[in-house]
């Protein structure tokens, strides 16, 4: 997004909170916050707000660069500075992670915050409130962002319910995905493929889903309408890719159900394995975009997403149920496993629209909200 | 000289729409076309309920309060056996005004399939079948015999109109679709080629669509439409022409463009303008037939229908689902028959009423808006699955009744 902003004329300080160098990126300036490697930097749990320690901004240690914390004073210290030396005409802060440091930039500055907001922490824990520390930081700068841009409307109203924040001070700019980042250097795993690649010789449908198996994904549900659509049609196998706290259990409720020995678990993969797929099951209570969706669509596979997942929402050739409605998901796994019209229609339809969505239109419509922020502000 | 003539033709249709109907229900319960939640759009009776009070009451106390203001105004009707069904059922005061204005002399009913199918491209046994069961309904509840025949989405081509000529009708309608018109004018008679005693009348679909689609469009250049300017363009069009073929859906009226869009107000007050001048006059389709020899030959070896940008039946065959969907359905027709069972006979025929595989129509970026408009599911694929899990219980019911046939497919 970036770069189609930067195409577009914005001029962008980026500033992230590790060292890192970017070669390839030449069209906005990357500043470094601290000096940690990005790999330290997945090791703060940033998208596991169990992992944080309830802290106040003020009592972090601003020199424990292992206390997520620690490292978000840095950032905010590095932002106060960056600031005074370059007055940006906007600032844009993403998530609860940037959000005290976009709040203090704009008490600086005067200048429109705007708080892109990817998930909020209901979406991550999958409960009422989540982490109350996480979600107090996300109260707070959401009532001080100037717009707010959501990345679904489910993520919109999310923002309305749970955060009392007025309808209109938020604009819904949906995610797109640049094919060219795909090549990732995928290894082709021979010995889970090679038996699922038998049973599709014998005319197996193959239904995947590709998540972190956690609750917010919804993957009881799933398995529960694996197991019905088994009744009704034998030639199904079911792949889970991924990882989390939730595998064990769903491997005792494959067994529970019956349908053991036509689940596969093969730990995470990314990419080119959807191409063997024929289906793929979005099965999320709560998604805010979910950019895996057009990367399946990419890989040629028909598309079963919940409502509950704000991708659904810019794709029309998709099935689409409720996350808690089995008997739906499985009348749509069995309707595209028995006909070959439904399956070729889905797949083919939905490879035409995802690459219509493109980067360069979320940067026009950022662009427009920055232009209209600065022209409506009363400084 | 005869009179300049408006050929007013409105086509009458409800389709028995499919419920959520799931695999699971396929070989146990056979009620495809009872959606149980009241509140659903695939509620038949709701919905039938809903036009008969936005459409079919009001625009048939205009229909009637004009043939009593004005002797020289005429209606032409093509009425679905599939709308008279739910009618009889749900709203039968509907059926008894559209009986009163027969009984006038000046509304004519056009035939067509009963089930509103697109049989005539599958089966012609079966579609001289639903033509058949058609004439005896209207002959039944209107007691006059039809003479001109419509088919299904007014698909055309030149083997139609020899079928219809062979089969003793006087006239049939389709589009005036201007690749096939070039430089000749929609407005007038012609002969469907390859025939002698059957002719040919033309949608005027400028003038037509000004109304069905446009009326209430405010993006439109021409709005709002007033009767007057309307008016000065059928006089216009028909120049020194005989006549003006204003065909559409009678749901424009109170449906499709709303009370509120003023559309009863102003065909209130056309029918009464066009009528002011002497030189001017409604026909019925056989009158107008009766009254204008045809000008000449008309060749449409290619079908032709009354929608979207193409013309052409794309919107109800084009997609491998809508394809799939119809070659499973009329592929059981031998042994649908043969069981003799007059509901399952009937399920099934209701099974093949164009709209089901018009709601399959994946034609989203062009024409993506009407086909929204009109479809009661979510998605096009839901309007396949559901469908297909019906075809397939019909095939399992069939297995059962003869204890023969496969269930694949």
């Amino acid at each position: 997004m970036s770069k189609a902003l930067a195409m577009q004329g914005a001029s962008i300080d980026f500033v992230v909170p590790y060292r890192a160098e970017h070669p390839q990126i030449d069209f906005m300036t990357i500043h470094s916050a601290t000096e940690l490697t990005p790999l330290e930097r997945y090791g703060l749990g940033a998208y596991d707000s169990k992992a944080v320690i309830d802290a106040k901004l003020s009592d972090a240690d601003i020199n424990d660069l292992k206390d997520m914390r620690g490292v978000q004073k840095r950032y905010v210290k590095f932002v106060e500075n960056l600031v005074t030396v370059s007055v940006p005409d906007a600032i844009h802060a993403h998530d609860w992670l940037t959000m005290e440091a976009g709040i203090r930039a704009k008490e600086l500055t005067n200048a429109p915050l705007i708080v892109h907001v990817h998930a909020t922490e209901f979406d991550r824990s999958g409960s009422e409130m989540g982490n109350p520390l996480v979600h107090e930081i996300e109260q707070q700068g959401l009532m001080m962002a100037d717009r707010i841009i959501a990345v679904s409307n489910i993520t919109k109203s999310i923002i309305m319910q749970k955060y009392g924040i007025s309808e209109d001070k938020i604009e819904v700019v949906h995610n797109a995905i640049d094919v060219t980042d795909f090549n990732d250097g995928y290894q082709y795993d021979l010995r889970t493929y090679a038996y699922l690649e038998a049973l599709k010789d014998e005319g197996y449908t193959i239904v995947s889903t590709i998540t972190r198996f956690t609750v917010q994904k919804g993957l009881t549900h799933f398995m529960k309408a694996a197991a019905r659509a088994s009744e009704k049609y034998d030639k199904f196998a079911f792949l889970l890719a991924g990882s989390g706290e939730q595998r064990d259990e769903l491997i005792a409720l494959a067994a529970e159900l019956g349908i053991a020995d036509k689940v596969f678990f093969t730990g995470f993969v990314r990419g080119k394995q959807w191409r063997d797929a024929y289906s793929v099951v979005m099965s999320s209570v709560s998604e805010p975009f979910g950019l895996t969706a057009l990367e399946a669509a990419h890989h040629d596979n028909a598309l079963i997403i919940t409502k509950q997942s704000g991708v659904g929402e810019v794709l029309k050739s998709i099935f689409r149920y409720d996350f808690w409605d089995i008997e739906r998901l499985a009348d749509q796994m069995v309707g595209i496993a028995a006909s070959p019209a439904l399956q070729q229609s889905l797949k083919q339809n939905v490879h035409q629209e995802y690459d219509r969505i493109s980067w360069h239109d979320v940067a026009t419509k950022c662009l427009n909200i920055y232009n209209s922020t600065l022209a409506g502000a009363t400084l | 000289m005869s009179k300049r003539g408006i050929v007013l033709y409105l086509h009458v249709h409800q389709p028995f729409r499919v419920r959520q109907y799931s695999v699971f229900d396929t070989a146990n319960k056979h009620d495809y076309f009872a959606e149980p939640n009241y509140d659903n759009d695939r509620n038949n009776e709701r919905v039938l309920r809903k036009v008969a009070d936005k459409s079919y009451r009001p625009m048939n106390s205009l229909l009637e309060k004009l043939l009593v203001q004005y002797p020289d105004f005429k209606v032409s009707l093509s009425i679905t056996g599939t709308f008279l069904e739910q009618a009889e059922m749900w709203a039968p005061d509907v059926i008894e005004s559209f009986r009163r204005m027969v009984a006038t002399g000046r509304v004519e009913i056009v035939s067509e399939t009963y089930y509103h199918s697109l049989a005539f491209f599958y089966s012609r046994q079966e579609f001289e079948r639903q033509v058949e069961m058609h004439r005896t309904k209207i002959r039944e509840l209107f007691g006059t015999e039809t003479k001109v025949f419509r088919n299904t989405e007014l698909a055309y081509n030149n083997e139609l109109g020899k079928w219809a000529e062979g089969y003793g009708f006087k006239g049939i309608l389709a589009e005036g679709w201007d690749p096939i018109l070039e430089w000749r004018s929609p407005n007038t008679v012609y002969r469907p080629a390859g025939t002698e005693n059957i002719s040919l009348l033309l949608k005027n679909y400028h003038l037509s669509d000004d109304l069905a689609f446009r009326f209430s469009n405010k993006s439109w250049t021409e709005w709002p439409l007033t009767a007057d300017k309307y008016n000065s363009w059928v006089n216009a069009s028909a120049g020194d022409q005989p006549l003006v073929n204003l065909f559409m859906d009678y749901e424009t009226f109170g449906e499709h463009q709303w009370a509120d869009t003023g559309i009863f107000d102003f065909f209130d007050a056309f029918v009464g303008d066009w009528l002011k001048d002497d030189s001017n006059t409604f026909y019925t389709v056989s009158e107008a037939i009766e009254a204008i020899p045809p000008v000449g030959e008309l060749s449409m070896p290619n079908t032709v229908t009354w929608a979207d940008t193409e013309r052409d039946l794309t919107a109800w065959l084009g997609n491998s689902m809508q394809q799939e969907a119809l070659r499973h359905l009329y592929a059981l027709e031998h042994d649908v028959m043969r069981t003799d069972d007059l509901e399952l006979i009937a399920d099934w025929r209701k099974l093949q009423t164009s709209d089901h595989v018009y709601y399959m129509c994946t034609k989203w970026f062009t024409d993506g808006d009407v086909h929204a408009y009109f479809s009661p599911y979510e998605s096009p694929y839901d309007a396949f699955l559901f469908y297909i899990n019906a075809v397939r219980d019909i095939r399992w019911r069939l297995h059962h009744y003869h204890g023969t046939g496969s269930l694949n497919g």
